[in-house]
């Protein structure tokens, strides 16, 4: 087989080599090109290029070398190009759901990109869709890529404040709380995100986005609580120890389960107590903004949980487990800061007044028994039969997350 | 020692890279009882080689000519293994500025060459015996020549496997106080010309050498007959499709292994000749020749 391309006056030096590629590209090993252009140093170009790669130029042509540089110059292909992709396979399909099993050799290969053989593989620890998966994966993605929402536009932070002082110190108290537990929700997805397989691109997305999103909770809970000017809050040991046990959690279902199911799912009541009962304009924008995430969060944790469940059912004895392995190493820690709680009921009560008081420990216990009621039903929704549901509901966290 | 121990020049870190993969291939798949040293210079190399004490060499052009006459001398036989597809047909060019008068090598006479190291065979020794068939004299150590020679001495003792002198004698077309031509080998005036050290355009090729062959895998007399033989087979087999090897070819600068010729080292044999850098016994002669 045979071509000719002409490359004008560019030299190999300049870009040339392009086009020599591309006509090679349509021949077989063993074909032959012509390539003519007018380069004053196009033959010697071509000699050296070809030999790097393994092409070589025809027996006629290197012998009329001493009749000047330029061309015409006859060019044999070789088989190295072929060699390279000889055992080369594609990553899984780029449209449709990933695959079952992501090949570690795939590496960090664009998923249905042509994968030359050979490099070292991906360490990844989460190789199998099932464990990783759900199929609203990419449609929360999209939400979250779209809903993004800018923490120096979003918030009015110039808004009059007006808080009286008492209260401002539990809005101050509940800032500092919410800080660490969004740093703690921050981290997870990071630390999942690392030990993903980067073939199951949209849950990769959707962590980056999560774990962004808790970026911007700490930042603008940080930035209410020092609006006023006063210090932070305080920060409980059983607190810590509670949000560290997450940390530590190491397999990607359970960990999305405790944080997103349990966790960010009990969450979302305590920013809507929040948002409700709100002394000021930002604390309530701040709350009703990370809400927002917040369920994107919990949505993808309950639609992977029940994935996995949905295929494999023995699955909630792992879940179980879980919960259970983190009640009894919280069994001897004080839980929630009471500074967080009484922050609570005194944000519902809005005053000092006895019959005020009665009022927002009224509303705290009521969304206590909203949030067991939620996970309840998030638990139900997963598989779990009821009794069993209300029964785990309960050995969840004092901490809330 | 039982096995096959090969020596190699550290010319660059990447070298160690390349013989541990090889190696690892050899005593793996290959099961060749095989191993090798490192040398800071080919003199030793090609020493240790005549005198049994690494049983097969990967030489340079220069190498090989001296170990063929070091060999010859003490009476011992050097066995030809192999030599990589990219060794053959290589040509050296001496390039001027496009816009330069020079018009031809006679043009030359009474101007300024830059070339590479000492002993590198495609930027010095070669070019300069291309001059001598045009009939100029280059000048030598006393600076006697009808050509005077400014030499970018980088990497001595690496037969030029070291390309900073090359690329520092293009670089010195273009200088503050200029040559007027520079001797680089052909892959090296792409390269050049690619890095945008000698800019497209800038640059015309004035003349080149016939096509010359560069490395070969050389056995020395202390080589068992079986193993050499099986280590050329084990390398003609290497076989660029297979993941394992390919980085290791690539980083080595081969698609694959070829049996070896002994034709294309004549023009160099010549050149050592005419330079007086080796005797016929394979002394080294050059007198400003430190590797």
């Amino acid at each position: 087989m045979r071509a000719t391309t002409d490359l004008d006056g560019l030299g190999l030096d300049d870009g040339g080599q392009l086009l020599v590629d591309r006509a090679l590209a349509a021949l077989p090993p063993g074909g032959r090109l012509t390539v003519t252009g007018s380069h004053p140093a196009l033959r010697v170009h071509l000699a050296a290029w070809c030999r790097e790669h393994g092409h070589r130029l025809a027996a006629d042509t290197e012998t009329s070398a001493a009749g000047g540089n330029a061309g015409p110059v006859e060019i044999v292909k070789g088989t190295a190009d072929e060699q390279r992709w000889r055992n080369a396979k594609r990553a899984g399909a780029a449209e449709g759901p990933p695959d079952k099993r992501a090949d570690p050799r795939w590496g960090l290969a664009a998923r249905g990109a042509l994968v030359e053989a050979g490099g070292l593989p991906i360490g990844a620890e989460w190789t199998e869709r099932e464990h990783v998966w759900a199929d609203i994966a990419p449609r929360l993605y999209a939400a979250a890529a779209a809903g993004a929402w800018d923490p120096a536009t979003a918030v009015n932070w110039t808004a009059t404040l007006n808080v009286p002082n008492e209260i401002e110190r539990a809005v101050v108290q509940l800032m500092t709380y919410l800080v660490e537990n969004e740093q703690a929700a921050l981290i997870i997805p990071a630390r999942l995100l690392g030990q993903l397989h980067p073939h199951f691109r949209e849950v990769m997305q959707l962590l980056a986005t999560q774990a962004a999103d808790e970026a911007r909770h700490v930042e603008v809970f940080t930035r209410r609580g020092l609006l006023s000017g006063g210090p932070l809050g305080t920060s409980s040991a059983g607190g810590r120890a509670s949000l560290q046990t997450l940390l530590a959690e190491p397999d990607f279902t359970t960990a999305s389960f405790l944080l997103s199911v349990l966790g960010e799912g009990t969450f979302l009541d305590l920013l809507r107590f929040i948002h409700e009962h709100a002394p000021d304009k930002v604390t309530a924008d701040v709350a009703r903004l990370a809400v927002r995430d917040e369920a994107r969060h919990v949505a993808f944790g309950v639609a992977h949980t029940a994935h996995l469940v949905a295929t494999d059912k023995s699955y909630l004895g792992v879940l179980r487990q879980s919960v259970e392995r983190r009640h009894s190493a919280l069994l001897d820690t004080a839980g929630l800061n009471t500074e967080v709680f009484d922050s609570l009921v005194l944000l519902a009560a809005g005053s000092w007044e006895p019959a005020a008081i009665s009022r927002g420990w009224r509303a705290v216990r009521d969304l206590q028994a909203s949030m067991d009621e939620g996970r309840r039903r998030r638990l139900a929704y997963i598989g779990f039969p009821a009794d069993e549901a209300a029964e785990l509901s309960a050995l969840h966290t004092r901490n809330f997350m | 020692m039982s096995g096959l121990v090969l020596g190699a020049v550290a010319y660059d870190p990447k070298v160690v890279t390349i013989w541990d993969g090889f190696r690892a291939w050899l005593r793996g798949p290959g099961g060749l009882d095989f191993d090798y040293v490192l040398y800071s210079n080919y003199e030793r190399q090609v020493e240790d080689l005549v005198a049994g004490r690494v049983d097969v060499a990967w030489n340079s052009p220069l190498a090989w000519v001296r170990a063929r006459r070091l060999a010859a001398a003490r009476g011992v036989t050097l066995t030809p293994v192999t030599m990589r597809d990219t060794d053959r047909d290589l040509r050296s060019v001496v390039a001027v500025r496009a816009d330069s008068p020079v018009r031809s090598l006679a043009d030359l006479r009474g101007r300024t060459v830059g070339t590479g190291a000492v002993d590198s065979p495609q930027a010095t020794l070669l070019p300069l015996s291309l001059l001598r068939t045009a009939g100029l004299h280059p000048a030598g150590p006393d600076g006697d020549g009808d050509v005077a020679v400014r030499r970018f001495d980088i990497g001595v003792g690496l037969h030029g496997d070291h390309i900073g002198g090359e690329r520092d004698a293009a670089r010195a077309l273009f200088g503050a106080d200029p040559v007027d031509a520079a001797c680089v080998i052909d892959s090296n005036l792409l390269l050049f010309g690619r890095e945008g050290v000698l800019p497209s355009g800038s640059v015309r090729v004035l003349a080149q050498t016939p096509p010359y062959d560069h490395c070969t895998m050389t056995a020395g007399p202390s080589a068992d007959d079986t193993l050499t033989k099986r280590f050329g087979e084990l390398l003609l087999g290497m076989d660029y499709g297979d993941q394992d090897l390919r980085p290791l070819l690539d980083l080595e600068g081969l698609k694959q292994w070829l049996p070896p010729r002994l034709e294309g080292y004549a023009q160099l044999e010549r050149a050592v000749d005419e330079a007086g850098f080796y005797d016929a016994e394979g002394t080294i002669r050059a007198s400003d020749y430190r590797p």
